[in-house]
């Protein structure tokens, strides 16, 4: 059987550096092999032209260019997109498109499953089944059919991207770097439930975006919505972010997803407004749309928009999430573990 | 370097004080108690000041001598192999005690896998044990960890599933399938789950099927 060979794309400049001075070639060789990786449209090592022979050859001797495509892909009525990835035997990651106007944001996955269980995602049914690579990861916004004009990206797919921060920072690395794909650091946002410790190392590494699930400024509730509250509880995220400057070009934000009769009371309103007190940040609600086996419903609109007036006449900045790709199982997570499950029952 | 991460992490160190081999692969590794702490609190541990530590279970009691975790080792892991390797009078980083994974004494199933029995089994060693139940599931019998003490202190309300080895003594099967087969759960008590993410999420969508409001279900999944 021929040895798993490493993979060259998700590396980045100094691993480069590194494979071109274990090869014995030249240092600028590393600048070329993340031009070809990077800023061309080519998908093997025999394509890098202005490569020798001699050299191609060496690189494929222990390596393989890495990307992979989509293997199935569903478009939407509204324009959105769902490609799945196969990462792995039966292993499934989800990447969605969202065309908005002149935008094209793609929403990616960071590890394959997740470990958090909160009580609203079906990401959680699937367990974690696995870390996602940095190539992995910028894999999914390069190897979709928009890949050319993609203007945002937000790691809010399967997966807690601070439970797999060093692979998440790396490939946020490879985004915006000038040898990279040199997008800027604000159009990329990163969502996480809130792990503490990672999230001091994210703001002090990268300069990307924050976004927070938060879903309830209460201490009992977050717990019984997701777990994570026992080890990180809301209060100390916030008490984290409150050390960081949020009043020049970086944001924060805080996704809330509104449940009817539970966290969409003028209760959460004033206590929201006293949590985030004095941070410069805003408030995204999102509709639920029901996943199998939670007992969670979405309010009204007239809730939702009563709540998002609420919070505006508070000072805080909100607004309500479109809800895109309805009819694509566009609730992340529900796509993979369809395919998973009819995966099994072959 | 060090200095930043201890004080990052606000960690100290101290000598471990012992380090047994319950079972094949897990360890209970304790070090002094100083201070109080309530059960159901964790705590977070590095052997080296220059990695980020992980997060454990206290699995000792309050009036115990020393603070004791519980872990089984992850091979490739970045701490679990080094930590079985330790010897009393070996340094280790360690945080004060942290979190809310707390039962007070109304009536209530304590839901555990593996080594997700550790906090349960301090709560108990604390006295804290009125009114519970325990549902502790394992792959093989001898992962039933802390067996005789639990048997004498909980007695009927210590249930044991064991899903790949039939004993003849436990339940066989998971511990969903212990749940499934129960006529009636009492919706009024309140459920505590700890263990690995894909079982806690499993038994809470069960737990809820059963009629049980999702918030009187508390969950510790480990990170």
């Amino acid at each position: 059987m021929e040895p798993i060979k490493e993979l060259l794309f998700g590396k980045t400049l100094n691993e480069l550096i590194q494979v071109s001075t274990d090869l014995g070639l030249p240092k600028f060789t590393a600048g070329q092999l993340a031009d070809w990786l990077y800023k061309k449209q080519i998908g093997s090592i025999d394509e890098m032209s202005n490569l020798s022979r001699k050299v191609r050859e060496l690189l494929t001797e222990k390596y393989d260019f890495g990307t992979v495509l989509p293997a199935k892909v569903q478009v939407s009525t509204d324009g959105t997109k769902k490609y799945l990835f196969v990462t792995g035997k039966h292993q499934f990651i989800e990447t969605a498109m969202i065309p908005d106007d002149d935008r094209i944001t793609v929403c990616v996955s960071s590890q394959i499953g997740c470990k958090m269980g909160c009580l609203f995602c079906m990401t959680a049914k699937q367990g974690f089944q696995g870390q996602l690579s940095a190539g992995e990861i910028v894999n999914q916004i390069r190897s979709i059919d928009e890949a050319a004009s993609v203007s945002n990206i937000v790691y809010m797919g399967m997966g807690e991207p601070f439970d797999n921060l060093d692979e998440v920072l790396k490939s946020i690395e490879i985004l915006t770097s000038e040898w990279g794909y040199g997008m800027s650091p604000r159009r990329i946002t990163v969502s996480s439930i809130g792990i503490v410790p990672a999230m001091g190392r994210f703001l002090r590494e990268s300069e990307a975006h924050l976004a927070i699930s938060l879903h309830t400024p209460f201490d009992e509730q977050r717990k019984s919505l997701m777990p994570v509250q026992i080890a990180y509880p809301i209060a100390e995220v916030v008490e984290e972010i409150r050390k960081w400057d949020f009043t020049g070009q970086r944001r924060v934000s805080f996704e809330y997803i509104l449940f009817k009769g539970l966290n969409d009371t003028s209760i959460h309103v004033k206590e929201l407004s006293r949590l985030l007190n004095g941070i410069k940040c805003r408030i995204n609600l999102i509709r639920f749309h029901p996943v199998p086996g939670t007992p969670l419903v979405s309010p009204d609109e007239e809730t939702i928009l009563h709540f998002k007036n609420q919070l505006n006449d508070k000072g805080i900045f909100t607004s309500v999430r479109a809800s895109r790709g309805q009819d694509i199982y566009a609730a992340c997570g529900l796509l993979s573990t369809k395919e998973q499950n009819s995966n099994l029952k072959i | 370097m060090q200095l930043t991460n201890l004080n990052k992490y606000e960690l100290k160190p101290v000598l471990i004080t012992g380090n047994e081999e319950i079972s094949p692969n897990v360890f209970v590794f304790s070090w002094k108690r100083e201070g109080i702490f309530s059960p159901g609190q964790v705590i977070k541990i590095t052997a080296d000041p220059n990695e980020p530590p992980r997060i454990y279970s206290i699995c000792s009691g309050i009036n115990d001598e020393n603070l004791s975790v519980l872990f089984n080792v992850k091979p490739g892991g970045e701490l679990t192999p080094k930590l079985a390797m330790m010897k009393p009078g070996d340094k280790i980083y360690v945080s004060a005690p942290y979190g809310s994974f707390s039962s007070d004494d109304s009536p209530a199933t304590w839901i555990a896998t593996g080594t997700g029995i550790a906090p349960f089994y301090s709560m108990i060693r604390s006295g804290r044990y009125k009114n519970k139940k325990l549902i502790h599931g394992v792959s093989y019998a001898n992962q039933f960890y802390f067996e005789e003490f639990l048997e004498k202190v909980l007695d009927e309300n210590y249930i044991r599933c064991c899903s790949r080895a039939e004993t003849g003594v436990h339940f066989h099967g998971r511990i969903t399938d212990y749940l499934i087969g129960l006529n009636k759960l009492s919706r009024e008590d309140k459920y505590y789950l700890c263990g690995q993410a894909l079982m806690v999420v499993e038994v809470r969508d069960l737990l809820i099927r059963k009629g049980v409001p999702y918030g009187q279900i508390y969950a510790e999944i480990y990170f």
